[in-house]
């Protein structure tokens, strides 16, 4: 889960690590006075949580508070991929001499926490925790005694940081690295830390992302989390624990399990042949709860894009008449209109594909293999049936 | 005879008495695993499907002398159990849990690491040596006993290629859930070295999928140390960058854990990779080659 950046400096701010003076404001009227309060050039930023990169289309610098007040008019309520942005974070421009990229982040092929620092900024450190390059000095944290300082003397000394800023640096790190563990962070990063012509260290640019396996131990930063800010089918699917990515194709998947997901988008990619492709990801999980699959129909026949939807269901230990129950309960609550094929495997799954015909229009079909239902989809999507 | 199961495995099933876990111990009786108890702290002296019930997975130790113990236990309490588990003296640990934090992980790996316990998981489907016992929640009746290796991180779509195989009559040594997380106890090299060591397994088939790069790892080990031939399927080939896909660890890091780099890696290791899980049959079925060409 990710946190907006003035949610992350809030926290960041609770741990003591400096940051500027910001105010989060939701009108031009907010706007202005905040600007006209801090009285000195400020930078807009939206806060919208669109995934990676989110950054750089949302961000505006004004030098007086009405032009603060034209900035926000046209920033809020435009859409920054597909999100509407309703909160700006103004904050004062920071004159800086150096700027630092700090960021703690899992390495999940040595199975430790890496924390980095780089005298450039880095796009995109997940990938670089294990890509290496020159530019990025790293230590690792072992998981029973934790940070050392002398581990962040070497990044300082490896980023030719003066040494009279060495104690400074230090603590931010340490702050860093307790709020990054304390919060359950998969990824707190500093981009950049600035070094100020005074001799101060500043965090300008803050990203905490929350480990979704933890949020049941982290209920407040789980009450952070802002879901006007994401897509709504997102924010749906997050509330029916279902996992749903919205993709540009026109066929609908809706599959158990998240490999066998992959693998039915990768067939229908394969097979359309860059003209019709998925429209979106959907795992409903291991097993064929019928209340999972009523969610992701939910989802999906909202989705104006999708032509037709293949459901996709390998029953392991759910016997397969019990699934096609299920999968007819669910289109009894949810009938909405469009062909829909079906592929159901597992035990007992002739008796379950044999109720679904049974009990089905016309305008859906019920089929066995895997190349068949992508087939069969795709025809359908092309108009070629 | 297979792997990691060697038909003395006397196993425990901690959290016996939650719905799961009942439902999973009656299915692992009905195949044949010796299952000798369960652990549910504060429910000792019940009894599940005839089998004892325990408090501490010590006690049940002392009683059963169970050494291998299923981990069927809600997130919040999933690390806790493994913990008993390997501070108890359990060899081989299974876990199904999906949802452990990413930091409890680190810590435990560590520990495991300094203890020699097995952990297959989490977020694993589980082991099963068919014919003889499984443990955890892959069906029974999708496989059958034979001469294949099967290695996974995926949960259904191993189901779907064991049934392919089976359907087929291909036969199968051991399938290996190794879990969809970030990070897991048991790595693909890990398992092909048993594979490669298994008089009884005559070749492998590897489910991977985006991530991370235990299926490079694996190539590399495939190239240098395997003598037994290889069949790959991998899956998110059409993945967008960022986003997780469904397994917490399924996900494409900037340039890093594209299926596009890691079929290069295993292509370059002398693997045959299937373009979908029906074709993997095929592409064992056919002649058997002793090594990469």
């Amino acid at each position: 889960m990710r946190l907006h950046e003035y949610q992350a400096k809030q926290r960041f701010a609770r741990y003591q690590i400096p940051t500027p003076a910001g105010h989060v404001v939701t009108s031009p009227q907010d706007a202005y006075a905040v600007a006209a309060a801090l009285a000195q050039p400020v930078v807009l930023k939206a806060q919208v949580l669109t995934g990676r990169g989110g950054r750089g289309s949302g961000v505006k610098a004004a030098f007086n508070a009405a032009e603060a007040q034209n900035h926000a008019a046209e920033m809020l309520g435009m859409k920054i991929k597909g999100v509407i942005v309703r909160k700006l974070l103004i904050e004062p421009v920071i004159k800086s001499v150096a700027s630092i990229y700090l960021g703690i982040t899992c390495d999940r092929n040595v199975s430790r926490l890496a924390i980095m620092a780089s005298n450039a900024p880095i796009a995109d450190i997940e990938a670089s925790a294990h890509l290496q390059p020159s530019t990025i000095i790293r230590e690792y944290i072992h998981p029973f005694s934790g940070l050392h300082n002398y581990q962040v003397r070497n990044l300082a000394n490896g980023l030719n940081l003066p040494r009279e800023h060495w104690d400074d640096f230090t603590r931010i790190a340490q702050r860093l690295y307790r709020c990054g563990i304390e919060s359950d962070a998969t990824l707190a990063e500093i981009d950049p830390l600035a070094l100020t012509p005074d001799g101060r260290l500043l965090a300008l640019s803050s990203r905490l992302v929350i480990d979704d396996n933890a949020l049941a131990r982290q209920p407040e930063l789980r009450a952070m989390h802002d879901s006007d800010a994401e897509l709504r089918a997102l924010a749906q699917a997050r509330a029916a624990e279902i996992s749903y990515i919205k993709l540009s194709g026109q066929i609908g998947c809706i599959v158990n399990g998240a490999g066998l997901a992959m693998t039915t988008m990768d067939m229908i990619t394969t097979y359309g042949d860059g003209t019709v492709g998925p429209a979106n990801f959907l795992d409903i999980g291991g097993g064929a709860q019928a209340d999972k699959v009523t969610a992701g129909l939910h989802i999906i026949l909202a989705d104006p894009d999708v032509k037709v939807i293949l459901l996709n269901i390998f029953g392991g230990t759910t016997r397969g008449d019990e699934v096609a129950r299920g999968i007819l309960q669910a289109l009894d609550e949810i009938r909405g209109e469009g062909p829909l094929v079906i592929r159901l495997m597992g035990t007992h799954a002739e008796e379950g594909r044999t109720l679904l015909e049974s009990a089905c229009p016309n305008d859906l079909h019920v089929v066995t293999t895997l190349n068949e239902a992508t087939q069969l989809a795709i025809a359908i999507a092309l108009g070629t049936l | 005879m297979g792997i990691l199961l060697d038909g003395h495995d006397l196993v425990l099933v901690q959290g016996i008495t939650g719905r799961e876990g009942s439902f999973h111990t009656l299915q692992m009786i009905e195949y044949g695993t010796q299952v000798v108890g369960g652990v549910t702290p504060g429910k000792g002296g019940e009894w599940v499907h005839g089998l004892p019930v325990f408090d501490t997975v010590a006690a049940a130790i002392e009683v059963t002398g169970a050494n291998t113990s299923l981990v069927c236990v809600n997130a919040a309490h999933a690390t806790d159990a493994i913990y008993e588990a390997i501070n108890a003296g359990i060899k081989l640990i299974v876990c199904i849990t999906e949802g452990i934090p990413v930091l409890d992980m680190i810590k435990l790996r560590e520990h495991l690491r300094l203890t020699g316990s097995r952990l297959i998981g989490p977020n694993s489907p589980g082991l099963l040596t068919p014919g003889r016992a499984k443990i955890g929640i892959i069906p029974g009746y999708i496989a059958m006993p034979g001469s294949v290796g099967v290695v996974s991180r995926s949960g259904t779509l191993t189901y779907e290629i064991v049934y392919a195989l089976t359907y087929e009559a291909i036969g199968q040594t051991t399938c290996v859930g190794i879990g969809g997380d970030p990070i897991v106890g048991t790595n693909f090299v890990e398992v092909l070295s048993m594979f490669e060591d298994d008089p009884q397994t005559e070749q492998v088939v590897l489910i991977g999928e985006i991530g991370g790069r235990a299926e490079i790892d694996a190539a590399a080990f495939i190239q240098a140390e395997m003598t037994k031939p290889v069949t790959a399927f991998i899956a998110g080939r059409s993945a967008p960058e960022g986003q997780r896909m469904g397994h917490a660890g399924a996900i494409i890091a900037g340039r890093e854990g594209s299926a596009a780099e890691k079929i290069e890696a295993l292509r370059a290791a002398g693997v045959r990779i299937a373009e979908n899980p029906e074709a993997i049959p095929g592409l064992l079925a056919g002649d058997r080659p002793n090594r990469r060409v």
